[in-house]
């Protein structure tokens, strides 16, 4: 599903900036590029320019530089209405004064569609979000949920190729988030539409994309697909903001073969996957993922670099051990493990030896 | 998918809901601890905080009740109020009774001597002029016939009477008998006209702190006793209280004597007592309540023959009411088309330029309502500021200058400036609230900037339009100030001439009537209103 960026891609984003008081720039330098079907999640934390990006290609906002393009064609002066980009609002917009049959049927009105065409497509929405019965209610009668597929399925109505939704279940709850998240990838894949969606709920991102653009800042710290993002971030704040993660500093003392030698604060050498570092003496944060330490021996690799732990907080959560440890005088390192029968839980106080494959640990930039 | 969110609208497990409605469902009320009904330990428990409530609101609550329900209670009560002519003349309101208008003929010497008595008391209590002002309003002319009449009712003939019974017996001429003779009990119904007319006198001494024994009697009561003793011949031979006898005496002697016709006395003031048409005002006005100043405000009069038409010169309330109505609504329909852009501007535009231009729209309140409509006339006048452009423009002659004061033109004018802030302040606390996603998401939706407008923005305004329309139009259906000031005489409205009522012509009941019209008026657009529109559909933001 996911189309090679470089060809046929359908939206574009060509070195755009954007610029809203002409003093700082919110989106520095934007390449993107999106395939056809492809479902792509921008991610980041508050104020790092989704939004913005969101309302730039729907035409609500210009960009102050640079290109974009939908299906090959520039559509920076092409108005809002012509774009034919369906749009799920953070709000769902549903309008208070139509009923939801109505809001239905406005993209296909202004279209000048006939009435019976009109409201067989306003019926096959309803249905396809399971709502079919709903049709002479106010917005005001629905619940967030409801609101949130009808919002879906007006954007769906017209059947633009290009559906963009900007956290659009923020208001929801966990439980109805989920099951949300479920059925938005599901009709969007069987519709085979191209989906822009922002969140900063990273499960979310993570279940939902093919892939995700993470933003910091302005800009894409990272572009890829779940797992890649997950297990091969290629930056510390990427590394920080996908998942939990243990970050040990230092400096790297020795690059070799693909492998960097890093010694931490405190002294302790440990070996690392290089990568953003590039010489001996940079200062690096490493990264371990807290389910991908080890503190059985056996388990070891028996040539692994390993490290003294003292056991601070044990916690247990059900599926789950989540185990607090001071290494390398730092006392937030998170160590998970999964409820086996033959897992032992840590008692605190106790001390350990633990370790990693070193393929697990990073060293990225500080 | 998960259970819990299968179907949109089922819900399991129990919510508040249900456990209200399950206890709804057990029998008999719900208690408290102590076994007291749940409801009644509710309202005991609330009674100290509804009665501290109540006393923190008492100041306002008695404000309110005297400022603005007991002077609209007193103008309603004022409208058809009327109880001059049954006070001022009590005996001629009975007497007439049997008066029929219809006959074409000034009513019988009864009558006129009923008229007499009362017109010797009102005039001694200066009232007749009051009343004459109030019959005034409804027949022309009869203010200064009262005025007149008042003048010469003490100087009727009737001194003939006094003399007669003074020749027949000194006595009669001793206050002292009159006041013994009026003691006897019953002697309303030997001599009914004077026991009534002797209250009259013994009000009019009392008045002037004078004694009753000591003041002689006047002719108006020799008058009233020769009717009685003519009328109730045999009831007064049977009399035998004090003074019998020279009742008997008096009642032996009356018969030979000339009689003087009070009609004609009063016709002899003014031949007008004789028109049929200033009775039939009097009995027409003689209830206590009547309706004639609401006909008069709609241009009707009451006549004693029914309700008719005014003349076609006198109507002018219905033109007023209806010229109000119609530019009242031309200033609110102004103020709409010019309000609603500036307002969609203030709610869109950055809150720093939008703070200062809501300075600008709210400039007008700070300044002098008169300072405001003068400027107006410095401007509109023909000899003003935009004559004077035109003129320089050569778009109108200099000959041929535009009157746009003292019209309805100018009215209209002045008062949408002047007004132009209230249909501004909700329909922007109105806008403020309309989020900018809605005409974003009909724009992504394939509306042109007009569609989404006109099919998203604006129904979502339209309860800042009827809120400001209600404000700007109430206010301008009981402006006063302006028109008076710039309305000339085609540009006035109804308050104007109720002004004029309170103020010069103290008509107070017919300002009254025409002021309970308006206030109906109003109410009944504002249920024509709530009926259409829904006043649940009016929003101040
Ligand atoms: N209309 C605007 N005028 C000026 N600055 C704006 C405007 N909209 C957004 N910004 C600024 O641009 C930056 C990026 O905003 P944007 O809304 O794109 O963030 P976001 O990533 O969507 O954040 P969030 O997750 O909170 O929605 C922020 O610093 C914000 O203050
Ligand atoms: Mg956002």
């Amino acid at each position: 599903m996911v189309s090679d960026a470089a060809n046929g891609a359908f939206v574009e984003f060509d070195r755009v900036q954007k610029s809203y008081d002409g003093e700082t720039l919110v989106v520095k330098d934007l390449n993107l590029s999106i395939g056809k079907g492809e479902f792509l999640t921008m991610l980041g934390p508050s104020g790092s320019g989704k939004t913005t990006c969101l309302m730039m290609l729907a035409g609500f906002e210009t960009a102050t530089h640079g290109e974009i393009r939908l299906g090959g064609q520039e559509i920076n002066n092409i108005p809002p209405h012509k774009r034919g980009i369906g749009m799920v609002f953070q709000n769902y917009a549903l309008f208070p004064h139509m009923t939801v049959a109505e809001n239905l049927a406005f993209p296909l009105e202004v279209r000048k569609m006939g009435k019976s065409e009109r409201e067989e497509k306003v019926k096959r929405a309803l249905d396809m979000v399971q709502m079919g019965s709903f049709g002479g209610r106010r917005p005001a009668q629905l619940s967030g949920g409801q609101q949130q597929r009808i919002a879906l399925a007006r954007a769906l109505v017209f059947e633009a190729e290009l559906v963009l939704m900007d956290e659009p279940l923020g208001a929801l709850d966990k439980q109805l988030r989920e099951h949300m998240q479920f059925e938005i990838k599901h009709i969007a894949d069987n519709l085979g539409i191209t989906v822009v969606y922002v969140t900063h709920d990273q499960t979310e991102a993570l279940t939902m994309s093919d892939r995700v653009a993470v933003f910091n800042d302005g800009r894409i710290q990272q572009l890829d697909p779940p797992d890649v993002l997950y297990e091969e971030p290629q930056n510390s704040f990427v590394a920080q903001f996908i998942g939990e993660n243990n970050t040990l500093s230092g400096k790297v003392t020795k690059m070799e073969n693909g492998r960097a030698e890093v010694t931490l604060d405190d002294g302790e050498v440990i070996d690392t996957v290089p990568v953003n570092v590039n010489a001996v003496g940079d200062k690096t944060l490493v990264s371990i993922r807290p389910e991908r330490v080890e503190f059985n021996k056996d388990r070891l690799a028996p040539d692994a670099h390993t490290l003294k732990a003292e056991v601070l907080e044990f916690v247990y959560m059900g599926d789950i051990y989540r185990t607090r440890l001071r290494v390398a005088g730092k006392d937030d390192f998170i160590v998970k493990t999964r409820n086996a029968p033959d897992q032992r839980r840590l008692q605190a106080g106790e001390m350990l030896e633990i370790g990693w494959r070193p393929q697990d640990c990073r060293a990225l930039d500080a | 998918m998960t259970d819990a969110t299968a179907g949109p609208d089922v819900k399991t497990g129990p919510t508040p809901d249900n456990a209200i409605r399950e206890a709804e469902a057990a029998s008999g009320p719900v208690l408290a601890a102590d076994g007291t009904p749940l409801k009644r330990s509710l309202q005991r428990a609330l009674r100290r905080e509804k009665m501290r409530a109540l006393m923190l609101i008492s100041p306002l609550l008695i404000f309110i009740l005297v400022t603005f329900i007991a002077p609209i209670a007193d103008m309603l009560f004022r409208s058809v109020e009327n109880q001059s002519v049954s006070e001022t003349l009590p005996r001629t309101v009975v007497a007439l009774k049997d008066w029929d208008y219809n006959s074409g003929e000034a009513p019988d010497e009864d009558v006129f001597a009923a008229f007499y008595v009362d017109m010797i008391e009102a005039e001694e209590f200066k009232i007749h002029t009051r009343l004459g002002t109030r019959l005034n309003y409804e027949h022309t002319g009869i203010s200064s016939l009262f005025r007149q009449t008042g003048r010469a009712v003490g100087r009727f003939d009737t001194d003939e009477y006094t003399d007669a019974f003074v020749d027949l017996n000194e006595a009669w001429e001793d206050p002292v008998t009159w006041l013994n003779l009026m003691q006897v009990s019953g002697i309303e119904d030997v001599l009914p006209e004077t026991a009534s007319a002797w209250q009259s006198w013994s009000r009019i001494v009392e008045e002037n702190n004078d004694v009753l024994a000591e003041e002689e009697p006047e002719d108006f009561l020799y008058t009233t006793l020769y009717r009685d003793l003519m009328a109730n011949g045999d009831a007064v031979a049977s009399f035998e209280g004090d003074e019998a006898a020279l009742l008997q005496e008096a009642a032996a002697a009356v018969g030979e004597w000339e009689p003087v016709s009070l009609k004609e006395q009063f016709l002899d003031i003014d031949e007008d007592w004789a028109d049929p048409e200033i009775w039939g005002t009097i009995q027409a006005f003689s209830p206590n309540y009547t309706p004639g100043y609401f006909l008069n405000s709609v241009d009707l009069q009451m006549t004693a023959d029914g309700i008719s038409a005014q003349p076609e010169n006198q109507r002018i309330y219905l033109l007023l009411f209806k010229r109000t109505l119609f530019m009242s609504l031309m200033i609110m329909g102004s103020c709409i088309l010019l309000g609603y852009p500036v307002a969609y501007l203030l709610s869109n535009l950055p809150m720093r330029v939008s703070n200062v231009l809501m300075i600008l729209v709210l400039l007008p309140f700070w300044t002098s309502l008169l300072v405001r409509t003068s400027a107006w006339k410095v401007l509109l006048q023909q000899q003003g500021v935009i004559n004077d452009i035109l003129v320089w423009l050569g778009i109108v002659a200099d000959s041929n200058r535009l009157v746009m004061i003292n019209n309805q033109f100018g009215t209209i004018v002045a008062m949408t400036h002047i007004l132009l802030p209230f249909m501004i302040l909700p329909l922007y606390s109105v806008m403020k609230t309309i989020p900018p996603s809605y005409v974003r998401a009909a724009k992504s939706l394939g509306a042109t900037n007009w569609t989404a407008f006109w099919r998203v923005y604006f129904p979502q305004s339209v309860p800042g339009i009827g809120a400001g329309s209600i404000l700007v139009f109430i206010l301008a259906i009981g402006y006063y100030i302006t028109p008076e000031l710039v309305g000339g005489t085609t540009g006035t409205f109804i308050s104007n001439r109720i002004a004029y009522h309170i103020s010069s012509s103290l008509n107070w009941g017919l300002a009254a009537a025409l002021g309970t019209i308006l206030l109906a008026v109003v109410l009944v657009l504002y249920w024509v209103y709530d009926k259409i529109v829904g006043i649940d559909n009016v929003s101040l933001g």
